[in-house]
């Protein structure tokens, strides 16, 4: 997990009032400094914390591609303030362990469920959150819990058959 | 050590977003030589280097799209050298680097770029097997390598790396180099995983949205109000109050804000104050299909011809015509388009994830009037890409801000400027006819396309346009002409495309462009002409194919599918099963597909969901199965959505549906199961496999539904209010 990252290094605001704040990612307290602390989380993590599990897909909630974990549940990242963050975060890159890849990390490798791979965290994202709530869903109940995630590579079946191979790890 | 390969690894090490300042344009090391790399497509060295360690580099002009081709084609060149996979790396789409092998685009990645390779490769391997020959004092034909080290019939090993200097490599792609046999492959034909899936899943991977550099600002573009619009005037002052705005770039009708974090150049386009002028230029979108048969027509291309249609219709008494309509569609990347740029010293650098780096590069140089040697695109991989979507428009908005401001600009595409300027399938209209003679024989067939002049050309760049700028742009719609010929052996018939001036929104091809809507046009009149004649569909197509292949293709999937054996549909259900068959021999010379979806319909609804598509699929010898598989079930799944449900929307002035929320795609509860029969033909050449599937969905589920209730849908998409309409018609 990085730390914090001089914000002159990545060219943001240097001479601004910044807020200072701080925030728990992946298991870490990390201070934060943005000049608006309405910045949705998802630029905060991607630019201040070179975070980059969570993508940018519509800034409108509506891909699911930016999905994070707060407190364990799945969050739009794009359209969630920063300020309005008190839980712990958790990012793709936190899910699982360097050594130990969660079951659906590994599952979705197994299960070959990617093409480009670019809505594959949100998939993840939410998932984890469905597979913690119910650990042995239905295959109709993985597809309503993704239904607002949005794939356009058509890799839906695979990522089921990920979902479903996670839950026998 | 080779510095090439180590691109990959610094773009992939974990969360190294910063990567250094342009990269060596001089030879790799792995070379060895002085003054800059060859790009030739004719040169081993173009496409490969060997280090003194035994590491390959492969340079390759096509790009993985999101669609796995980097792993198959570094399996093709790992078993024509011999080299175990982990010590081949791939550079893509580099202008310094790679040759140009043309837009990767239509299915030719593994056809045309991964043979090109296989031929360097096998120059490479019979280079390296003289000089060991030489070398060791053994007689050429009783060397060989295996995992990457020479073996001689006395049981020497020498790596391969031993061999290569300088100019071993240094030599023309020899056509006779000869080709490994594919009875003794052991890397080719197998189902290798993807390469980049585990960084992937972990989030290491790096896509282009991902990309920064040192003293990066980001950009915003502001578009205008209408397609037309020009600029009348903009208040700075209304973005004074966000901090960081580094400057209002106005170019013409160009405009775009410049800050130094993400935030706040998001923040400063959405609230500059903009005054466009009114523009209506878009016709109604409620009368389309007449605005496209009243488009001036520029030129008449007649793709086929045999016999005399018009004389063999004027004597049938049995004639049959209809009207095919499919809608625009827009790409919906799931990541909009987002591109880096570095303009310093009268030089450009551009990071992109263009399917055309080679191409993107002339568009660039002329937008900024800079020599082509003056530009260097550098190709990242993006969200997928299905054709020629916004990202090379998104570069030269990079470019013009890293112009305007002087230091490197990251742009990224809001969801809106994706959905409302990424170049658009256009609509394309079908009339077809047939006469049937006295014995219930196809006597002629015409088919007259309504389609945008032009092909797989240099698309206009967006930002370009606006600031006035040339950037080689044509009408460019792809290569739609192919499929409106048929591979049916009817006694006469007339094939013609009507090239239109214009069509409403930028064209350009999107994955299948021009095969999808003439095969949904010709298979589903084939079957209309199949249920006026009583023949199946199954029977009507296998008599009047001629190809061996093609009959062989059909005949395994009526086995796979059961198709003789399906289920009558219940007249009286509400909700009633179809099943519907196509069949299309890509570009008719390469990959045969053949389909059968199986569908249910309610009659009171008008909802129709696919349940199931069998799929038999033939492109010769396959790379990796499993790569197949993932992208024959991606053709299917998108071009269901595409299908069912989509259509760009626009008012006269501006696209409309500018979210997910008003151009819905497929989701998870309404994806179709897929069943995929995959022929391998390890002795023949490799087709395509990333598009041909998608061509025969749209007639399949068309021909599922008229079985099913015996409507006609002959306009996609196939939306309930329309199949509503057709089921009152039937």
């Amino acid at each position: 997990m990085a730390g914090r990252i001089p914000l002159s290094e990545l060219g943001t605001q240097e001479n601004a009032t910044m807020a200072t704040t701080s925030l728990s990612v992946n298991g870490k307290t990390v201070p934060v400094a943005v000049d608006d602390p309405d910045t949705p989380l998802l630029y905060v993590l991607r630019n201040e914390l070179r975070l980059h599990g969570p993508r940018f897909g519509c800034g409108l909630g509506q891909c699911g591609a930016c999905t994070v974990h707060v407190d364990g549940a799945a969050v739009r990242s794009c359209v969630t303030p920063m300020s309005a963050v008190k839980g712990k975060i958790v990012t793709l890159e936190g899910l699982g362990k360097n050594a130990e890849p969660h079951p659906l990390q590994a599952a979705f490798v197994e299960e070959q469920a990617v093409q480009c791979g670019y809505c594959i965290n949100g998939m993840i994202m939410q998932s984890a959150d469905l597979l913690a709530r119910n650990p042995k869903p239905s295959e109709d109940e993985i597809k309503t819990e993704l239904a607002n995630n949005l794939c356009r590579c058509g890799t839906h079946l695979r990522i089921v058959r990920a979902v479903i191979r996670a839950t026998r790890i | 050590m080779n510095r090439m390969i180590n691109r990959r690894a610094l773009l992939g090490a974990s969360g190294a977003l910063v990567v250094s300042f342009g990269l060596p344009l001089s030879r790799t090391d792995a070379t060895r030589g002085a003054g800059p790399k060859t790009v030739s497509p004719g040169r081993v060295d173009g496409f490969l280097a060997i280090a003194p360690d035994g590491r390959v580099t492969v340079y390759s002009g096509k790009v993985d799209l999101g669609t796995g081709v980097r792993t198959a084609l570094t399996q093709i060149v790992a078993e024509e050298l011999d080299v175990p996979m982990s010590h081949v790396s791939l550079i893509e789409g580099d202008t310094a680097l790679t040759p140009d092998q043309g837009v990767t685009s239509g299915s030719l990645s593994i056809q045309d770029g991964g043979m090109q390779l296989r031929q360097a490769a096998a120059t490479a391997r019979r280079a390296v097997l003289r000089r060991a020959a030489a070398r060791l004092r053994h007689d050429i034909s009783t060397l060989s390598i295996y995992e990457g080290v020479v073996i001689a019939e006395d049981g020497k090993r020498v790596p391969i790396g031993q061999f290569v200097d300088g100019t071993t490599l240094a030599r023309d792609v020899a056509k006779d180099a000869p080709q490994k046999s594919a009875r003794h492959y052991k890397i080719v034909g197998r189902p290798v995983p993807r390469l980049d899936i585990p960084d992937k899943v972990n989030g290491r991977f790096t896509f282009m949205q991902d990309f920064k550099l040192p003293n990066m600002l980001h950009g915003r573009v502001v578009r205008p109000s209408g397609m037309g619009a020009t600029l009348i005037s903009y208040d700075e002052s209304s973005v004074e109050g966000i901090p960081g705005i580094v400057k209002v770039v106005r170019i013409n009708n160009f405009l775009g804000v410049v800050a130094k974090s993400e935030w706040s150049a998001i923040k400063g386009a959405q609230q500059l104050a903009v005054t466009w002028s009114k523009w209506e230029g878009l016709p109604e979108q409620s009368r389309i299909w007449e605005h496209v048969r009243n488009t001036p027509v520029v030129r008449e291309d007649v793709t086929s011809r045999f016999g005399d249609s018009r004389a063999a219709l004027d004597i049938t008494l049995h004639k049959l015509s209809a009207t095919y309509e499919f809608a625009i569609h827009t790409h919906g990347s799931i990541g909009p388009s987002c591109a880096v740029a570095s303009f310093a010293d009268g030089k450009l650098t551009c990071w992109s994830a263009s399917q055309a780096t080679h191409d993107l590069r002339k568009q660039l140089a002329a937008t900024l009037a800079l020599s082509d040697g003056d530009v260097r695109c550098i190709y990242i991989e993006g969200a997928g890409c299905y054709g020629r979507n916004g990202h090379e428009d998104a570069a030269a908005d990079a470019a013009l801000l890293s112009r305007a401001v002087g230091k490197p600009v990251r742009v990224q595409w809001m969801r809106a400027d994706e959905h409302g300027w990424d170049p658009k399938g256009p609509p394309t209209l079908l009339d077809m006819r047939a006469g049937i003679d006295k014995v219930g024989n196809v006597a002629a067939w015409e088919s007259e396309l309504y389609v945008p002049d032009g092909t797989a050309s240099f698309v206009a760049l967006v930002g370009s346009d606006l600031a006035g700028l040339d950037s080689l742009g044509k009408l460019s719609p792809g290569g739609v002409l192919n499929d409106l010929a048929i591979p049916y052996a009817f006694a006469n018939v007339t094939t013609t495309a009507h090239r239109l001036a214009s069509t409403p929104l930028r064209p350009a091809w999107i994955r299948s462009p021009g095969r999808l809507q003439n095969t949904f046009a010709n298979e589903s009149f084939l079957d209309e002409i199949a249920a006026a004649t009583g023949a199946d569909p199954l029977d009507i197509r296998l008599k009047y194919l001629a190809d061996a292949r093609g009959k062989e293709l059909l005949e395994r999937l009526a086995d796979s599918s059961k198709w003789r054996d399906r289920p009558k549909p219940d007249p009286k259900a509400d909700i009633v099963t179809g099943h519907g068959l196509a069949y299309v021999k890509y570009e008719l010379v390469r990959t045969y597909v053949g389909a059968v979806a199986e569908i249910e319909v309610n009659r009171k609804t008008g909802h129709l969901a696919v349940k199931r598509f069998y799929i038999a699929h033939d492109c010769g010898q396959i790379i990796n199965p499993d790569g197949l598989r993932n992208q024959i079930e991606g053709c299917i799944v998108q071009t269901v959505s595409r299908t069912l449900k989509e259509e760009v929307s626009f008012d006269r002035s501006m696209v409309t549906s500018l979210d997910w929320a008003s151009y819905p795609i497929l989701t998870f509860p309404e994806v179709p199961d897929v069943v995929i029969d995959l022929i391998d033909r390890p002795q023949e050449a490799p087709w395509g496999g990333g598009e041909p599937a998608c061509a025969v969905v749209p007639s399949a589920i068309a021909g599922a539904v008229f079985e099913a209730t015996g409507a006609r849908l002959r306009s996609v998409p196939f939306t309930p209010d329309k199949v509503l309409a057709e089921l009152k018609r039937a």
